[in-house]
Parts: C-alpha cells; sequence; structure tokens
C-alpha cells in the first residue's frame, strides 16, 4: 500500500526510454522533514527518477504519491506544493536578478501581501541585494545557484527536489549551500537531493544508492558505512598511480582512484598493506605511503558497484 | 486562469524581446524595409519602355505615329536605326525592349487605302511586361488607324472603360496594402515560433513545466506582447503607407485593426504551435517561413494575381490564411468597404485562428518526454 501521508512514496517506479531502461523498478521513501540523498553516477537514473517524482515525466510503469498525490493521475497537483531545481541553470540569463525574482513570483502565484517578503528573503539569503539589478548571465556561479533555489522556493513549498545542485560549484559555495538545505529542513521542509559528491552525502539524513537503474543500498549514512564495509580500505600514495592501479588489479585486489591516490579494499589491511608493497616495489614504482584508513561513503559505493 | 501568471509571462516575454537584437530587428526593421523595397523600389508599373525605331517612310505620316507613341509616355526612344536588320542588336542586348518598324511605302498606302502596315516587336522575356507593352502598343495604333482613316467617321460603338478603386493603376496601390499580410505573417509566426522552441533550448522550459502555470497561461502569456508589435507594425505600415507613399485608405482605421487583430491572432497562434512541435529554433523557424511567409508572399494575392496562377495554385490558395487578409486588405485600403463586406472572409480567418490556438493548448504538454 502506497502510504500518502509521506512525502513520497513510490513503488516499482520504471522508466524507459525505447529499449533502453533508465529507471529499473525502484521503491523510495521519504519521511516529511527529511533530507534525502540520491546518489549515483552519471547516466544512473538520478534525474530521471527526480523528474518522474516532480509530475515531468510520465513512468512506464510503477506507482506512487509525492505529497499526497498520484504521481500519474494529479502531476499538477503535485507541482502546485514542490520546488523543483533542474540540473541545467534555469534561470532566464537575459533578465536581472529582480526581474527573475519578479517572474517567479508571479508563475507561482505569491500573494501580494507576501511578494516583498519573499523578494526581500530571496536576495538576503543568495547574498545579491546589491545586485538586484545586475543581468543573471553576469553572475558567477555559486551566486546563480543561490539565487536558483531561491526562485524555486519563492512560494514556500514543503517539498523540494534538488538536482546535483552543486555541481560546477566552488567549494565553499558548496558548504554554503548546504547549510542553507539545513536550515530549511529544520524549519520542516523535505528535502531530496541528488548528487555525485560523496562528501556532499555525508549531511543526508538517509541515502539510496542508485546504479544502472537500480537502488542497490539505502539507510542512514553511518549505517551504510558499517553494514557494507566490514572489509578495510587502505589508501595508498605512489608515483603514477594509474600503472599502479592496473597492477594491482592485476594482482586481484580490489582499487579505486581517489584523486592522486589509490584506495585499495582488503579483507584485513594489516596483512595485505605489506604485500601491496612489496607488489609496488618490485614492479619499480616509488610507495610513499600506505595507511588503513575509515571507509568513506565513497569507498562503500565503489563496494557496492563493484559487488553489484 | 490567473491574470497574476499571464501577467508575469507577458512582462518577462516583453523584457526579453527588448533585449534581443534579433527580435528587435526582425519586429521593427524588417516591416520598415520591406516597406522601403516595395514602396520605392520594386514597381509593376510599365511606363518609358525603351523603344528602338526603324523608321524607313520618313515622310510626315510616320513621324506623326512615333509621335504618338512617345506622347503617351509609355514609349521612350532610344534609338533610330537606319536598318532594319539593326534592331535585332537592341533587343538582343536589352537596349530596348520594344521596336517599332515603318515600311517605306506606310504613307503612300495609308492614303491610298491600300492596307498601310507597321509593325512592333516586343522583348517576350518578360511577359508581364510584354503584355503589358502589347496592350499599350495596340491602343496606340487603334487610336492611329482612326486617324488616318479621317476625324468624320464616328466609331459604331464607343467603348468608355474606366478603372475604379485605382484609376492611375499604380502598382504600389495594391503593393503596399497586402505587404502589411506579408509582415504581419513574418513578425507573427517566425517571431513566435522562436519562443517555446528557446525555453526548450536553454532549458528553462523544464522550470517552466514544474511550476503551477496552465498551458492557456502560458500561451496567451507569450502571444500578448508579440501581438502587440504587430498591431504597432500594422499601423506603422499604413502610416507610411498613406502619408509616405500616397496609398489611399479609403476604409476606417478601425476596420483595419479589427482585421488585422484577426489575422494576427492566427499567424501568432501557429507560430506558437510550430515552436511547440519544433522544439528547436532553427527548425522552427524554417517551417514558419515555409507555412507562412512563403505563402503569405506567393499565394496570397499579395503581388501575383491568383486568377493568373495554375489552376492547381488557386485551389491552394484557399487555404492560405493570407489570402483572404489581402483580400481584406485591398478592400479597405482601395476600395473603402465597410466590414459587412468581408464578415464572411473575417469569420474564416477567426475560425482559423481559433483551431490553431486550440491546438496550440492540446500539444503544449507540462510533461518532458
Amino acid at each position: 500500500m502506497i502510504d500518502a501521508s509521506e512525502a513520497v512514496h513510490v513503488e516499482n517506479l520504471r522508466r524507459n526510454f525505447g529499449a533502453f531502461t533508465a529507471v529499473d523498478g525502484i521503491d523510495l521513501r521519504v519521511s516529511k522533514g527529511e533530507i534525502f540523498g540520491f546518489l549515483g553516477p552519471n547516466g544512473a537514473g538520478k534525474s530521471t527518477t527526480i523528474r518522474m517524482l516532480c509530475g515531468l515525466l510520465m513512468p512506464t510503469g510503477g506507482k506512487g504519491t509525492v505529497a499526497g498525490f498520484d504521481i500519474v493521475r494529479q502531476p499538477e497537483e503535485i507541482k502546485k506544493r514542490i520546488g523543483y531545481m533542474s540540473q541545467k541553470f534555469s534561470l532566464y540569463e537575459d533578465l536581472t536578478v529582480s526581474q527573475n525574482i519578479d517572474f517567479f513570483t508571479g508563475i507561482y502565484g505569491v500573494s501580494k501581501e507576501k511578494r516583498k517578503a519573499r523578494k526581500d528573503w530571496v536576495l538576503e539569503m543568495a547574498g545579491l541585494d546589491e545586485k538586484r539589478d545586475a543581468l543573471t548571465r553576469s553572475l558567477a556561479g555559486g551566486f546563480k545557484q543561490r539565487l536558483a533555489l531561491g526562485c524555486d522556493i519563492l512560494h514556500e513549498p514543503p517539498i523540494l527536489f534538488l538536482d546535483e545542485p552543486t555541481s560546477g560549484v566552488d567549494p565553499l559555495s558548496r558548504r554554503n549551500f548546504w547549510s542553507l538545505i539545513y536550515s530549511m529542513s529544520r524549519s520542516g521542509v523535505t528535502v531530496f537531493v541528488t548528487t555525485h559528491y560523496m562528501d556532499e552525502a555525508e549531511y543526508c539524513d538517509r541515502l539510496a544508492l542508485i546504479y544502472k537503474g537500480k537502488i542497490v543500498a539505502e539507510g542512514r549514512p553511518a549505517d551504510l558505512k558499517e553494514r557494507s564495509m566490514s572489509r578495510d580500505v587502505l589508501e595508498i600514495e605512489v608515483d603514477r598511480a594509474l600503472d599502479a592501479l592496473e597492477l594491482l588489479a592485476d594482482a586481484g585486489i580490489e582499487t579505486a582512484v581517489f584523486g592522486t591516490l589509490l584506495h585499495a579494499t582488503v579483507d584485513r589491511g594489516e596483512e595485505a598493506g605489506p604485500r601491496i608493497e612489496a607488489i609496488l616495489k618490485s614492479a619499480g614504482f616509488t610507495v610513499r605511503a600506505i595507511e588503513k584508513i575509515a571507509p568513506s561513503l565513497e569507498d562503500v559505493f565503489v563496494n557496492l558497484i563493484e559487488a553489484s | 486562469m490567473r491574470f497574476q501568471r499571464i501577467k508575469a509571462i507577458v512582462r518577462k516575454e516583453s523584457i526579453q524581446v527588448a533585449r534581443d537584437p534579433f527580435s528587435l530587428a526582425m519586429g521593427f526593421l524588417m516591416p520598415l524595409m520591406l516597406l522601403f523595397i516595395f514602396g520605392y523600389a520594386i514597381s509593376l508599373d510599365v511606363d518609358e519602355l525603351t523603344t528602338v525605331v526603324n523608321d524607313l517612310d520618313k515622310t510626315s505620316a510616320s513621324r506623326e505615329l512615333v509621335k504618338q507613341f512617345t506622347a503617351s509616355g509609355y514609349f521612350k526612344i532610344v534609338k533610330q536605326v537606319d536598318r532594319y536588320q539593326d534592331i535585332d542588336y537592341y533587343l538582343d542586348s536589352g537596349r530596348a525592349r520594344v521596336a517599332i518598324a515603318i515600311p517605306v511605302d506606310f504613307l503612300s498606302k495609308a492614303v491610298t487605302h491600300k492596307g498601310a502596315r507597321f509593325q512592333i516587336i516586343v522583348d517576350g522575356s518578360d511577359s508581364n511586361t510584354a503584355t503589358i507593352a502589347l496592350g499599350y502598343a495596340s491602343g496606340i495604333a487603334e487610336q492611329a488607324i482612326r486617324r488616318f482613316a479621317g476625324v468624320s467617321v464616328a466609331p459604331v460603338i464607343d467603348v468608355r472603360a474606366r478603372v475604379w478603386y485605382n484609376p492611375e493603376l499604380k502598382s504600389k496601390n495594391f503593393i503596399i496594402p497586402g505587404l502589411v499580410a506579408v509582415i504581419m505573417a513574418v513578425v507573427g509566426a517566425l517571431l513566435t515560433s522562436l519562443t517555446i522552441a528557446r525555453e526548450w533550448e536553454r532549458g528553462t522550459m523544464e522550470q517552466l513545466i514544474s511550476s503551477p502555470v496552465k498551458v492557456p497561461e502560458l500561451i496567451i502569456g507569450k502571444l500578448l506582447p508579440y501581438f502587440v508589435i504587430g498591431l504597432i507594425d500594422v499601423l506603422f505600415s499604413a502610416g507610411l503607407g498613406v502619408f509616405l507613399f500616397e496609398v489611399p485608405l479609403k476604409g476606417s482605421l478601425i476596420a483595419l485593426v479589427v482585421v488585422s487583430s484577426i489575422f494576427l491572432f492566427g499567424v501568432l497562434s501557429l507560430g506558437i504551435l510550430v515552436s511547440i512541435l519544433a522544439k528547436s529554433q532553427v527548425l522552427a523557424c524554417q517551417v514558419a517561413i515555409i507555412a507562412s511567409y512563403l505563402p503569405a508572399f506567393l499565394l496570397s494575392g499579395f503581388m501575383f494575381a491568383i486568377p493568373n496562377m495554375p489552376k492547381a495554385l488557386q485551389i491552394l490558395s484557399y487555404v492560405v490564411p493570407a489570402r483572404y487578409f489581402v483580400g481584406m486588405l485591398k478592400d479597405i485600403f482601395l476600395k473603402g468597404n465597410s466590414i459587412s463586406f468581408f464578415l464572411f472572409d473575417a469569420a474564416l480567418l477567426l475560425g482559423f485562428g481559433t483551431l490553431l490556438f486550440a491546438l496550440a493548448n492540446v500539444k503544449l504538454k507540462k510533461v518532458m518526454e
């Protein structure tokens, strides 16, 4: 049974594009007021899912409700109650900051009494009070993104869908953005957010990992780490990391690249460490450090994908 | 339907048009250019036809004949040649479009009533001009025959031909009213064809369709600014036509505005429908040109008279809305007819507009594919 009192509840949601299955029968439950992170690499089906939840895309199969309304039969009711921030920057670049806010105020039907207060709030939140008459085109990425968020929540929707809101934004702006999402969540807004930044996933109350259209894991960040990482992670600092990766993979050791470092997932770090060092050294690599670290969500994710 | 949302879209769309050089050029510069091109440069009037004369008779009678041609104002003698064969050079090179050849015995045969002859040769490579030139030439020849036959003979039948509505038969008088239809077709269909496609291409459509805005609100909000631009163009074209090019506006301005509004509603709806279906600006623009501009230009009777077209094209012209609009424009400008004369055509156009508007509303879906 679909529980309409939940912010989001879908079952067996599916979407095909021709012969390609973008979303392959997923179940999701998001409680009111929760920050729900939807993780996965590009092309895993994140945007397709979020569009179906927002009533922008009709599912090929499955059923469910968002804000208590049926996603197939009542998409327009859903649209009155959500804020949606698409992956592509969606404000009008040839309008000024102020004109963009006014436009969305009108579109979302914000009442006359609230208009000024909401506008002031967005300008302040986005830090654009001084630049209200600047063309949106001229703004830096972080400002654009905050303005977009502001415009999408002018009507104070109880549920917010954010599709990769922080892609292409500098780290400081990303942190500011997340503190904003936090404060909204505290005021009772449900936030459904997709990302491929694993560090951002740590901020979420609950997570679902999607890969090739299927949910491969779901739960609290801490539980996920514990449950799926009974094994150890070794961080290896070595020259020519990509060549080293190939060598270790040939030796049957699960290894992934993290920036300039390698992460190897092994059963027992104490044993595997010296063995890896020996393999690398004998092949002429310069090993600077091998260290056992606490697994991050990214390690969990790589591990889960390799297992699936 | 909420006025607040329509207003928001109208404002946004107006700001975007005002900031877009292409839209501004299409909306305001292009009508001006067309008016000047058709008002000044292109004329279908045939006068001062370059004429070469080969007068072998060289008598008072032959000179009198040639004089009648020049006096008409339609023919301009560029050269007198002595040998008949020299005519070829002038016609071949395009230095002359008409040749008049008078044989040596013209006067003697004329006075003795033995059937005087002379020859007119017309360059038929431009058949339109040739037809008109032949008409003028026959008329002048007719008069000449009467003169030589003697003034005393009263004609058995006296034809008094009179041209109504455009007595001087000036081509700009019928081209400029029709030009309003072409301008409307461009401004209406071409400009609006870009509006929805542009939103899809820039990704802003995804945001719009995720909002509670309703489809008719979106369409009306997008049409209104272009409707205003279109009406400004109508008044502007009419004003320029009347005051600069001296085209008579015999009918009422109100009739002009009412009829133009009905036509605008149709082409704007067509443009927005194309935009909805095409989803890309390049494709939308091309389809809009083929669906509105070309028919308005070629099949509306604006320049090329429909009764002279092949039967198949005549039938095709019945489904070209601009055909009805051009007809009504000429009625209003030249005949001064009141709206009751073309109520049926106006109703037909309104039906066309309503159909396209309804279709646009059905075809614009607030979902992605």
